[in-house]
């Protein structure tokens, strides 16, 4: 099992190392930071003062390595716009993000796997039809749309919600349901899936067999070994669901991480948008190590691997 | 069981696979809606009223035909330009199919390949290929997309290839498998002992039975692609104005949502219907498939 | 004395795509207490069926229809599901043909083994605990306590049917299904389970229902046998009577296919059965043996066929009699 933990977390620092350096090369290959910075109307001696005033003149292996060295120290550099921590700019709006990605993620797990589960019991039946509809215009719907639609609904026409900012649990509600109807789908059908699967295996027909009730057997005995899939899916969906916060933090005027990144896109801040990247690995790469050892704990086959 | 393409048995699978197809209610339904959109799309020029780009300041924002102030000249109203809005949502499922299917066909191309290499020659390669695809999966993809594209400035282009140079991964993931599975297979085996080249192996045996696969992934990643760039044109980071992305106009009407909701909630429809009916038509096709194997 | 199990006119079909599936087309079992039963026939004759149907486990899109199903004098022709799970496990129990499969990966043994005490009889985890442990040993498997930590996939095949037999005890139960219980084990295995139910047999006086398509392994154990074909009984009766003067082409056939040693033998052809077993969606006509029977004539394709003879022995063939001989009647 040790071993197990360690080659993971080995080959998890390798990812990040190389996603920070896929971003870094990106951010850099992609355009001329230094002129970015100075603007459009800005003259080649500004933007030769903006590269030296950043460090941009330097060769690229320097400054990776530069970048690198820091952030391994915990500092990710100083915005070009505001000259501030990244890592205090990052740090400031990790509370909203993570309540969104949490709330979500938990709503989404509320609703999707019990909605697979009855599902699966009852094939066919209006439940299911309607699982399945439910999933399948899911994963159609663009989420931006849908916060517009919501928005509309019941920020400007029934007035129930507030539209934008943050600040009260009201402020929440839609932004979290948008990001966890996002996640729905795939969470459904995967335990649906996975239900109806297990539901014909052998060990299923044995505890019938033993005469336990059907409650029994769905909880005991079935939906433990359907869950398997379904935590290694949370774990990717939440990470997913950082990324879909950029569209709905900068739909909804929620001052996070993702809306850092957004705005940050925009204004070229580079530093701050790699160390956005790096976290957003980071975090990637964590809840797939912690989905495994879910899976281990749960799935006593696994653990010998 | 396997999907071997004995060339004798051909005609008759595939008679039996389009009558499958045809009873599949939702293959039906979105095959139709696809190629409904599809043929909106090529005869835009000769069915779209209006030029889409043809601005009329004095004709902004009318309603559409189902509004009191509304008409049949312009069927979907007028946006905040006095651009007909029918014409802009037929050009703009031009934009859509054409960044879905040329980004499917990109990441299509890299993810089948390297799943093929991995899934074949396993080893070292196997191994690459799977940090490959672990490194881009911790990849934020739409922070990547948004970064790249604000930095070399959107473009029908730009969003293309950034996009197919990162949807790639799940057609790796797919491929690989499917690869693994046959690669212990008897006929490819025997091909081995024939002395035939690696590439025909791999090319003329291994491929066609994957392909199958490949085609229900690409149905997936190609919706993917296309909600994809309308999030970035919604963000400003995509296809840029007056080109009509639906995912551009549903920003552009933001402004005039609580008067004119139409605007938005007509190309978000439109979006939604696109991607379901791929959506239908990969699932359906993955039913079919999977019903065949089974024969 | 009543029988334990009395079944009659048992008949399961499905509806698939050319049609309907009579895969069971009315027979008819007595299990005696104490006894054992074998059940044998070739893969698909329905015997795996015919013992889903005696649980109550057949699927729902399973039609099943009987005459009478009398358990323990019960009567269960009519039984709801709740009446029949509350005598699974207790009064009747199965062991299946998988034991690698039959096991949930993810509970203990322990677990698997409890929990049916504590369903049908309420009993608290140490008294349900104290049982398991005693039948393991008395199952024969070393180090009770440490099993039932254990998980599935930690222990062999042969250990975990020896966990399904205990599981099956738990409850002293009066009837033990058990379907082809051996057929996935190697042979020495095989040897020592079957020994194993023989002795546990005898030690609690419950009845087996041995069912396999091996005759040489049903002939070791049964007291009374049952031969089936294409989801009829073609034979039945006591050991002696079935294997020492069997009374159906079929059966006899069986016999020709087991390599027995004989004198002056040597470089014999083994027996085999020549053709299939006919599809059996729609009815079928006359006997379902007859395009494998070199005792067929044409009266066999229409006639209406039953099972004649006592209990002590049987047969379905209308020409048993001109073949073989009468039976003595009484």
């Amino acid at each position: 099992m040790l071993v197990f933990i360690v080659r993971r977390l080995l080959l998890a620092v390798l990812v990040l190392v190389t996603v920070s350096a896929i971003s870094f090369t990106l951010l850099q290959v992609a355009g001329d930071l230094a002129q970015s910075i100075a603007g459009d109307s800005a003259t080649v001696a500004d933007v030769e003062a903006a590269r030296r005033a950043h460090g941009l003149h330097r060769p690229f292996i320097v400054r990776y390595v530069d970048w690198l060295g820091s952030a391994l120290r915990g500092d990710l550099g100083l915005s070009f716009f505001s000259r501030e921590p990244v890592v205090k700019l990052i740090v400031d709006g990790v509370p909203i993000t993570a309540t969104l990605g949490f709330w979500a993620i938990v709503v989404a797990v509320a609703i999707a796997v019990p909605l697979g589960i009855l599902a699966a019991l009852r094939p066919n039946s209006w439940i299911d039809r309607l699982a399945l509809t439910l999933a399948v215009i899911g994963q159609a719907m663009p989420s931006f749309w849908l916060a517009l639609q919501m928005i509309i609904l019941f920020g400007l026409m029934l007035r129930w919600l507030p539209i934008s900012g943050s600040g009260t649990w009201q402020h929440l509600v839609m932004p979290v349901m948008v990001l966890a109807l996002n996640a729905v789908p795939g969470i459904m059908r995967l335990t649906r899936a996975g239900m109806i699967e297990v539901l014909a295996s052998d060990y299923i027909r044995t505890a019938r067999a033993k005469g336990l009730s059907r409650w029994t057997i769905v909880r005991r005995h079935a939906v433990r070994n359907a869950i398997i899939p379904v935590i290694s899916l949370a774990a990717v969906q939440l990470g997913f669901l950082l990324g879909g916060s950029i569209i709905v933090e900068a739909v909804f005027a929620l001052h996070g991480v993702g809306h850092l990144a957004w705005i940050s896109i925009s204004r070229s801040d580079f530093p701050v948008v790699q160390g956005i990247v790096l976290m957003f690995s980071l975090i990637y790469v964590f809840l797939t190590l912690a989905a495994d050892l879910l899976n281990a704990a749960i799935d006593p086959r696994i653990r010998l691997t | 069981m396997t999907t071997d393409t004995h060339s004798s048995e051909l005609p008759k699978r595939r008679a039996r696979a389009w009558q499958a197809a045809l009873k599949h209610p939702g293959l039906l339904f979105g095959g139709l809606v696809l190629v409904g959109m599809l043929a909106m799309g090529l005869l835009a020029p000769l069915i779209a009223p209006f030029d889409p780009y043809a601005q009329d300041i004095t004709k902004r924002l009318i309603d559409p035909v189902w509004h009191p102030g509304g008409g049949w000249l312009h069927p979907l109203g007028t946006d905040h330009l006095g651009r007909d809005y029918l014409s802009r949502m037929i050009y703009g499922v031009r934009i859509s199919l054409i960044i879905g299917f040329t980004t499917m066909l990109i990441s299509g191309l890299i993810g089948s390949s390297l799943g093929l290499a991995a899934g074949y020659f396993g080893g070292r390669v196997d191994r690459a290929v799977m940090f490959l695809v672990t490194t881009r999966l911790s990849m934020p993809v739409i922070l990547i997309a948004l970064s790249a594209v604000a930095l070399i400035k959107g473009s029908l282009t730009v969003v293309i290839a950034i996009l197919g140079l990162l949807l790639w991964d799940r057609f790796a993931v797919v491929v690989r498998a499917a690869t693994q599975q046959m690669r212990s297979q008897d006929y490819v085996t025997a091909a081995e002992c024939l002395g035939c080249s690696k590439a025909y192996i791999i090319a003329g045996e291994i491929l066609p039975n994957v392909m199958p696969q490949i085609i229900v992934v690409a149905t997936l990643e190609m919706a993917h692609a296309i909600l994809l760039e309308a999030a970035l044109s919604f963000l400003g980071l995509g296809v840029q104005p007056p080109t009509p992305s639906w995912g551009l106009m549903i920003a552009e009407g933001r402004g005039e949502m609580l008067f004119s909701p139409w605007i938005t909630a007509i190309p978000g429809l439109a979006l939604l219907l696109l991607v379901l009916a791929i959506n239908l038509v990969g699932d359906g096709l993955r039913d079919v498939t999977a019903q065949e194997q089974r024969h | 004395m009543t029988a334990l199990l009395e079944i009659d006119g048992l008949e399961v079909s499905f509806p698939v795509a050319q049609g309907i599936l009579r895969a069971v087309r009315g027979i008819s079992l007595t299990v005696d207490r104490g006894e054992t039963l074998g059940v044998v026939g070739e893969s698909g004759c329905g015997k795996s069926l015919t013992a889903l149907a005696i649980m109550g486990l057949l699927p729902p899109r399973a039609n099943v229809v009987t005459r009478r199903f009398t358990f323990d004098g019960e009567d269960l022709a009519n039984a709801d599901e709740a009446r029949m799970s509350e005598l699974r496990g207790d009064r009747m129990v199965m062991i299946f043909q998988e034991p690698m499969t039959a096991l949930n990966p993810t509970l203990t043994i322990g677990r698997q083994l409890t929990e049916v005490l504590q369903r049908h009889r309420n009993a608290s985890a140490k008294e349900a605990r104290a049982r398991a442990l005693d039948l393991l040993s008395r199952v024969g498997i070393s180090e009770p306590a440490a099993r039932l930590a254990q998980y599935p996939h930690q222990l062999s095949g042969g250990l975990r049917q020896r966990v399904m037999i205990a599981m099956a005890l738990m409850c002293a139960p009066k009837l033990i299904v058990a379907d082809e219980p051996t057929t996935a084990l190697d042979v020495t295995i095989q040897a020592q389970i079957l020994n194993l139910l023989c002795e546990l047999k005898a030690e609690t006086g419950t009845s087996l229902v041995f069912i396999s398509h091996d005759l040489g392994v049903v002939s070791r154990i049964a007291d009374r046998i049952v031969v089936m074909y294409a989801g009829e009984v073609v034979e039945t009766g006591t050991r002696a009577n079935v294997l020492g003067n069997p009374r159906h082409p079929y059966t006899r056939a069986l016999l020709e296919c087991l390599p027995r040693p004989r004198s002056g033998d040597r470089g014999g052809h083994l027996g085999a059965i020549p053709g299939l077993v006919p599809s059996l969606v729609g009815p079928v006509a006359g006997c379902a043996f007859r395009t494998r029977c070199t005792f067929a004539t044409p009266e066999c394709a229409v006639a209406n066929l039953n099972l004649v003879g006592t209990k002590a022995h049987a047969s379905l063939c209308r020409r048993a009699d001109e073949l073989w001989g009468a039976l003595p009647r009484g």
